[in-house]
């Protein structure tokens, strides 16, 4: 520890930065796209600029102004230039977000929290292969990330596997995504647990994808997000294919009601995960979290 | 913390009488401060406006033990601060329990964002304990010195003036001398007060914690302390420690906690615990609040912050059910976060040894019994490597 | 036997660490196998007389359910197996298996594998423990499906 005399140390005000954390900047809908029954992508620009500056992975807390605010992360890529979430309608807030009309307003504070660190340690193209594992909407943290490996790979970075697996063929989502993904050099499959007649894909849990994908799991890593039960065994089946646990990032989900470290919801043991996640390693003190019983 | 006054301390301590304390009082209303200190409420000692000794709480002592806190009064008692804690700590003055973080109003097709007014009168307490000022340091961590700092309790926190006075009846609740959090205390404050009672007179050993804490003391009639003072305070400030029957290991509490998840005390505890969260609100390092946003009839928008508690089952939800169900969960919560995961968090213990949680929990849980408990089975995992706490 | 056919069992990753002898008496009943895309590997309530190794395409397991026509349970493909029925009585098979494009695969004669383990408890028991890990896996992904992860479980 630091020795308690340390800790009566008060700084000075000027030692600090000031910072009004819990306004939002006022952003009007551009764009409005239906993605599935209930899941909704809005587009988003400052009513006044600059645009924010945000690496993937991050997440932001989004106002339905009188509402309520919830923590959602970004969908798009910085270098698309427009700030996309895409959103599930299961509460208040983000019932009222997924109804919201282009033209309309949304409260966004952020960016918060940590990203895919979709650049290498030393800050340049990755050239392991990435493993991406999504999960419903899950896919939606991931797709800036995708975007942006996909942008890599014509500059050395490695091969890009995308393992998708859904409910059902229609809660599928960023279909065209995942097609121009595919066209750019991706190898991607799809799965489901429930398929209609239509559906001439898969069926099965998305580890089952893992096997014949064709990557070479002691030089690659892996970004998973969906469930948290389907990222505990998608992370334990990668590890038994040979990947570093340090090598395999999940984004993970609490309670989060202020994004910047006061309100104490989305600890997760010695993590609060708006500031320590959402994004982190699933290396020893993770997994023992996550299968730590809490009930 | 050390009873023994550093050397370089000198001839900076002084000594004031009780008119003297009336006079520093007056002094710090007379720079525009709002006084406030330790007064006798109806059944409690409770935090309100200090005008002059006489509203502090003469010859009133407390009587705290597991679940259960009476005050009693003695008209022969001089003593000024014969007690050890009430049940409201001063992190509300900072940390109101209910805050407007901004308002929004509709203008024309927009929505103008209004911060509540900043300005406030500064405050002077008169009468913090020292686990208080320690708890308050334990706050500014979470709450300015992370990513993002709060600036209405920064502001709050910079222009407060704290005079502490030592403790020298700690209760059978308190448990701060293992928690290196009293019953002395060095540094924190503006000035730091302990009080004597002897044949020598009654008397209060001051000494100025800060430039503004050194005017104020300098502006009141005091004299320089002798031997005798410093003995009196060293001897007043070990008998305190002494008579704390309660203990945490504050270097070892927070591995402890960390390989012991799976104890079996959890679900013991739990049998007892009715997740009230009584612990929580007069926890004086407790800070978890909830956000909620609300829109009057005019579409005027409200954010407000108020405390919760990680007992509340509504704490951990995650859209269909809460992460925290059982009440075993929950304490575990509480419990592991205070004494364990608050160093990884934020690199100090959240626990003061104030022992309000065990006064004020409905059953007598008592923190320091239940570590006792889990140490008593310690269930040391092989191949977890410790990685929380003091070093 | 061929030793084409036997190089061809032993690649298969069910095979995996099945040692020379077990190999052999496996292929010893084994054929190759071709199966349209459409066509059934097996069909519900018929005899099950085989063991496939899929070599390459996908193969579903599906059941008829009226008014919902044929409901896909699971795909399999490369590396997997398809059919146990043929390994406990009364030898029948519960689903549809059906090829969902050019399906290469080892059919392994039931029967035939059936009587070889009786007389070979070394290769039974190496068969056997492959078959459990492959249940266990299967009824692991089925038990994760049943927890419908991606469904709507708000409170209504």
């Amino acid at each position: 520890m630091s020795s308690d005399r340390t800790l009566l140390m008060r700084p000075s005000p000027a030692a600090r930065e000031s910072l009004s954390a819990l306004t939002p900047i006022l952003h009007r809908v551009v764009e409005r796209i239906g993605e599935t029954n209930d899941i909704t992508t809005l587009a988003l620009e400052p009513l006044e600029p600059p645009s924010m500056n945000f690496r993937c992975g991050q997440f932001n807390m989004l106002s339905a102004l009188g509402v309520g605010e919830i923590a959602i992360s970004m969908s798009s890529a910085p270098h698309e230039r427009m700030l996309r979430h895409s959103i599930r309608d299961v509460g208040a807030v983000s019932h009222a977000l997924c109804q919201s009309s282009v033209g309309d307003l949304v409260g966004v504070r952020g960016p918060f929290g940590s990203d895919w660190r979709v650049e290498s340690a030393r800050g340049d193209v990755d050239q392991r292969d990435t493993v991406v594992v999504a999960g419903g909407i899950g896919l939606a943290p991931l797709r800036g990330a995708v975007e942006e490996l996909v942008r890599d790979t014509q500059r050395g970075g490695g091969r890009i596997f995308i393992l998708v697996g859904a409910r059902e063929p229609s809660q599928i989502v960023f279909r065209a995504d995942l097609e121009s993904w595919k066209a750019r050099g991706a190898k991607v499959s799809l799965t489901v647990d429930l398929a209609t007649s239509e559906w001439d894909g898969r069926v099965g849990l998305v580890t089952t994808l893992l096997a014949d994908a064709g990557f070479d799991a002691t030089n690659s890593r892996a970004m998973l997000c969906g469930p948290e039960v389907m990222m505990r065994f998608t992370a334990r089946a990668l590890i038994d294919l040979g990947m570093d646990p340090e090598g395999i990032l999940v984004s993970l989900e609490r309670n989060m009601q202020c994004g910047v470290g006061w309100c104490g919801h989305c600890q997760l043991g010695p993590l609060l995960l708006c500031r320590d996640g959402p994004v982190v390693p699933y290396a020893g003190l993770v997994s023992q979290l996550l299968t730590q019983r809490e009930r | 913390m050390a009873a023994d006054l550093p050397p370089d301390l000198g001839d900076s301590v002084v000594v004031l009488t009780v008119q003297g304390l009336d006079e520093l009082v007056t002094r710090l209303s007379a720079l525009g401060y709002e006084v406030k200190g330790p007064t006798r409420g109806e059944s409690a000692i409770v935090p309100g406006s200090v005008k002059s000794s006489d509203d502090l709480p003469r010859g009133v002592h407390d009587v705290q033990s597991p679940g259960s806190y009476r005050i009693v009064h003695n008209d022969d008692d001089e003593e000024l601060f014969g007690w050890a804690v009430g049940p409201e700590s001063w992190k509300k003055e900072y940390f109101p329990s209910s805050q407007v973080m901004w308002r929004g109003e509709v203008v024309g097709d927009t929505v103008v964002f209004r911060q509540p007014d900043r300005s406030h009168t500064p405050l002077a307490i008169v009468g913090a304990r020292p686990c208080e000022v320690v708890a308050l340091r334990i706050l500014d961590r979470v709450l300015e010195e992370g990513v993002h700092r709060d600036a209405r309790y920064s502001d709050r926190r910079d222009s407060s003036f704290i005079a502490v006075v030592e403790c020298a009846s700690p209760a059978d609740t308190c448990f701060c001398a293992s928690m290196q959090s009293g019953p002395g205390i060095d540094q924190g404050f503006d000035v730091a007060l302990t009080e004597l009672n002897d044949e020598h007179g009654h008397r209060f050993i001051a000494r100025s914690g800060s430039p503004r804490g050194a005017d104020v003391l300098s502006s009141v009639p005091t004299r320089p302390a002798n031997e005798l003072d410093l003995e009196a305070r060293t001897l007043l400030l070990e008998t305190a420690s002494r008579a704390m029957s309660r203990s945490l290991p504050y270097g070892e509490v927070a591995n402890l906690l960390a390989r012991n998840v799976d104890h079996p005390r959890w679900t013991e505890v739990a049998e007892r615990c009715l997740s009230c969260g009584n612990c929580t609100s007069v926890c004086p390092t407790c800070f978890c609040s909830d956000v909620h946003d609300t829109t009057d009839v005019g579409g005027a928008i409200e954010r407000r912050r108020t405390w919760s508690s990680c007992f509340d089952l509504e704490h951990s939800y995650l859209h269909g059910g809460s992460v925290h169900e059982s009440s075993a969960s929950r304490y575990r919560q509480w419990m592991t976060h205070k004494l364990s995961t608050w160093w990884d968090q934020f690199d100090s213990t959240g626990c003061v040894g104030c022992g309000r949680c065990i006064v004020w929990c409905p059953v007598g849980i008592d923190i320091t019994e239940e570590v006792a408990a889990i140490a008593a089975r310690d269930e040391v995992r092989v191949g977890v490597p410790s990685r929380r706490g003091a070093s | 036997m061929s030793t084409a056919m036997k190089d061809l069992v032993e690649a298969h990753p069910f095979m995996t660490s099945m040692n020379e002898e077990s190999i052999e008496l496996v292929s010893g009943c084994a054929r190759n196998v071709v199966f349209a895309p459409g066509s059934l590997l097996c069909a519900e309530g018929g005899d099950a007389d085989t063991f496939y190794l899929l070599r390459r395409g996908q193969v579903s397991i599906s059941a008829h359910v009226p008014g919902r026509g044929s409901v896909v349970i699971e795909t399999v493909g490369a590396g997997d197996v398809v059919g146990w029925s043929w390994l406990v009585p009364p030898y029948r098979w519960t689903f549809d298996a059906r090829a969902m494009d050019a399906v290469g695969c080892i059919a392994i004669d039931g029967a035939c594998l059936r009587v070889k383990a009786l007389t070979n408890p070394s290769l039974g028991f190496a068969l056997l423990s492959k078959v459990s890990m492959t249940l266990l896996e299967r009824l692991q992904a089925t038990r994760m499906r049943l927890l419908d992860l991606y469904g709507d479980h708000r409170v209504k």
